[in-house]
């Protein structure tokens, strides 16, 4: 499913400090042609339609068209990434729409405690630092 | 019709990039869930004085399998014992494996999973009732290491809400580690071994995606984890829908190729993994089959895995196929009889199953129950949403048609091969399974080489460790690490090759190019060189043909495998003229060479293994069946970098934990 970008509503993120979709593609697909100051996918049967650029874009340009080989036309899935939620709009070829709203994280973006402070003390122990801490012990295998 | 193309390749090539030479002691190759466990880790250990380095060819966070999200965390142990996660493995993996190292990081994993839960990851919890509560509902229960109960889908498995799981491992590996100590859009291409110390890894080279620069490092160890190899066999969709690989499609078989070349031993490259998923959108199956209780059926509508000839067939694979779980491999093979046989295709009988469910529910559950199968898509595949969009296919409403996709090479999910590693230096751990380095010490996870270790998909004969065993095996890793760069305070690395001739090699392909490129009118066609996206087409040709992909039904024989390494011989030949007019083609060039020699040595152990181990993953039609008078053994393999020469050879497998 290659995505596409909609001319009229990319702007190049010129206000930003960098291209968001070039920024995030884990394919290298996205790249921006600086002087249409547009994005576009320039090799889109290594699409993985992992819709990363599509959750990130910021002014909502960027949405996929199901590969040609075997997706019929007319459908559509879109999501909006919130901070805590992700809301999905599915449309169906025949019309029916769906809509669903997962969860996405429980804390505060960069909130994540990377325990910074924590010093692991027994370089020559197989504790990993956090198991150190809690005072772990890796059991043996029973019977041996 | 003279209407201009549009350019392809906004960041062109040129013939003299510009070097950036580091030094550190430690440097992570990968940016997955591995190399964010390493980066979580590593600090924790690290003493003042002692550097780091990550390198990243995309941006971490969404970079590796997990880039688009998961709805289930694959391994928790939980309540389970340590020793029934390796009876599992080992029974999945038709009985060998490396226990000391799945009994290892059946003790570890959970920790991960704890951490990933802190950090905002919302994990489904049961209701004192017994209901289903979403992650953020479920966040009364409390939290798993507080003693939560998780939604199981299977003995293993837990669900969650998975939409930002990298992005949210990502957020705490890259705080731990300090963005001063990432390079992202970086691609590591070739390791290089010390000058004077035998057999010790001292750096790595690679290049800039972004700008034209090729970095230079140099370090004291190494890990090495870019995921496993995917886009080796031809795919069942050719055209856009190639990258629709089940894998991640950047998973270009770099760790293998990258590691092998420096002469670490290889493992059971001869696994591969072939999942059965939805046809052509590939979405997982997992959760219908376990969660839904989704029976699978014929073409004449018979649950055929039920069968009596089923039951037959599955009796000649014992222990494994009698077992209370059948092996994938074996349900893949069943699969696969009956579509042989005409009786395909194969459909997901997901109507039946939601209307048994939806039969003690009232409507509001009814109604989360659909947005449960749809999630499990939304989650990590949305593009089989899509395609059910696309259809018009209501899951309550129309079956769907599952079908065996092409092969795989990895070493974290339902496969196992990757390299030899050294388990940890418990005394119960045999002594055959534990490296030794150069000061006779064993550091848990590093491979022959000295100095340069693996994990998740880079470590052989341990599968099953799925994302939060990949995190976990790159923290322990990670550990291991700094302990090598301070046994190994004292050592000085030093290369073999100048910086020219690490430049020359590395932008070999761009130099081609603009060497060439003038000569035809068309920069694609040239008989000085190769695009790198016609070579995939060729590998992609001659494995599917030859190497047992889905144009034979996974079956290769002796004298097909002798074909296809000699078409391998000449595709390594004619690599040295892969040509790159821009960055973003270099890339595709390494990427197309590395999986190369990956498919290489994958051919090369099937070719060795004189028996079919693993059928409905391959079949070795000279050698039908399981030989264990012979073959209950792991095979191994080397590349010595020096003599330039393989050496395949048998390695004794130990049993540690009883029946």
């Amino acid at each position: 499913m290659p995505t596409y970008v909609i001319q009229e509503k990319c702007d190049g993120c010129k206000g930003g400090d960098k291209t968001a979709c070039m920024y995030i593609c884990p394919n290298d697909l996205m790249v921006l042609d600086p002087n249409a100051m547009k994005a576009y996918n320039q090799e889109p049967d290594q699409c993985w339609e992992c819709f990363s650029c599509v959750k990130i874009c910021p002014t909502q340009a960027i949405e996929v068209r199901g590969y040609s080989d075997f997706v019929p036309l007319g459908s559509s899935v879109m999501p909006m990434l919130g901070t805590e939620d992700v809301m999905w709009t599915c449309k169906f070829r025949n019309g029916l729409i769906k809509r669903f709203k997962f969860p996405i994280r429980t804390t505060p973006e960069g909130a994540a405690n990377a325990y910074k402070e924590l010093k692991g003390k027994d370089l020559e122990s197989d504790l990993l630092s956090t198991e150190e801490a809690d005072g772990y012990k890796v059991p043996r295998p029973k019977g041996l | 019709m003279a209407i201009p193309n549009k350019a392809m390749g906004e960041l062109k090539a040129v013939k003299d990039p510009e070097v950036e030479e580091r030094e550190v002691d430690i440097l992570i190759v990968g940016g997955g869930m591995a190399a964010c466990g390493a980066a979580f880790e590593i600090k924790k250990w690290m003493a003042p004085g002692q550097s780091v380095l990550l390198c990243d060819k995309a941006a971490m966070e969404r970079s590796g399998a997990v880039a688009q999200g998961l709805s289930a965390i694959n391994t928790y142990v939980g309540s389970n014992a340590p020793e029934d996660y390796v009876r599992m493995v080992r029974n999945d993996l038709m009985g060998l494996v490396r226990e000391d190292l799945i009994y290892d990081l059946g003790c570890h994993v959970d920790d991960s999973v704890h951490l990933f839960e802190e950090w905002g990851l919302p994990i489904w919890k049961k209701s004192e009732d017994g209901k289903t509560l979403d992650g953020k509902k479920g966040q009364k229960m409390g939290t798993l290491k507080a003693g939560a109960t998780p939604v199981r889908t299977g003995k293993w498995q837990i669900m969650i809400n998975g939409e930002s799981y990298k992005r949210i491992v990502a957020e705490a590996a890259k705080l731990a580690i300090g963005d001063e100590n990432i390079i992202e859009r970086c691609f590591i291409v070739k390791l290089l071994l010390d000058a004077k110390r035998e057999n010790q890894i001292a750096g790595a080279v690679g290049f800039s995606v972004r700008e034209n620069k090729v970095y230079i490092i140099k370090c004291k160890t190494m890990m090495v984890a870019c995921g496993g190899a995917v886009n080796i066999y031809q795919p069942r969709s050719v055209g856009e829908g190639k990258g629709r690989a089940w894998y991640p499609v950047w998973n270009a078989g770099s760790t293998y190729t990258m590691c092998m070349q420096v002469g670490a031993e290889l493992s059971m490259m001869e696994n591969r993994f072939t999942p059965a998923r939805f046809k052509d959108g590939y979405g997982p199956v997992g959760a219908w089959f376990l969660l839904f209780k989704a029976k699978s059926l014929n073409g004449l509508g018979e649950n055929f895995a039920a069968s009596d000839a089923a039951k037959a067939e599955l009796a000649t694979y014992a222990p494994y196929g009698t077992a209370a779980i059948t092996p994938t491999c074996l349900r893949n093979h069943l699969m696969l009889f009956e579509m042989k046989e005409g009786r395909g295709p194969i459909m997901m009988d997901t109507v039946t199953a939601l209307a048994e469910i939806g039969k003690t529910m009232d409507k509001k559950e009814l109604k989360h129950l659909e947005s449960e199968a749809w999630e499990d898509f939304l989650d990590m595949t949305c593009g089989q949403a899509n395609l059910w969009c696309a259809t018009n296919t209501e899951p309550e409403k129309k079956n769907s048609e599952i079908m065996p996709t092409e092969p795989y090479l990895l070493g974290s999910h339902s496969g196992c091969c990757g390299f030899w590693v050294s388990g940890p230096d418990y005394d119960w751990v045999p002594d055959a399974y534990k490296i030794k380095a150069d000061n006779g010490k064993v550091y848990n996870r590093m491979t022959t080489v000295n100095g340069l270790f693996t994990s998740g998909d880079g470590v052989g004969c341990s599968g099953h460790k799925f994302s939060s065993g990949s995190h976990a095996e790159g923290r322990m890793a990670a550990k291991q690490m700094v302990r090598y760069a301070k046994d190994h305070a004292d050592f000085k690395p030093a290369l073999k090759e100048s910086k020219e001739e690490l430049v020359d090699i590395v932008y070999k392909p761009v130099r081609t190019f603009l060497e060439h490129s003038q000569y035809t009118t068309a920069i694609d066609i040239n008989p000085n060189y190769l695009k790198p996206s016609g070579m995939a087409m060729r590998l992609m040709k001659a494995t599917n043909e030859y190497g047992g992909g889905t144009a034979t039904f996974y079956q290769t024989t002796s004298k097909n495998l002798e074909i296809v390494m000699d078409l391998l011989q000449t595709m390594r030949e004619d690599s040295e003229k892969l040509a790159a007019g821009d960055l973003h083609e270099l890339m595709r060039c390494w990427e197309i060479y590395h999986r190369i020699w990956t498919v290489e040595s994958h051919l090369r152990h099937i070719q060795f293994r004189k028996e079919t181990r693993y059928p409905g993953f391959y079949y070795q039609c000279d050698h039908p069946g399981q030989d264990d008078k012979n073959w209950f053994c792991f095979v191994n393999s080397k590349y010595d970098p020096k003599a330039q020469k393989w050496d395949i050879f048998k390695k004794d497998y130990i049993k540690i934990i009883p029946d």
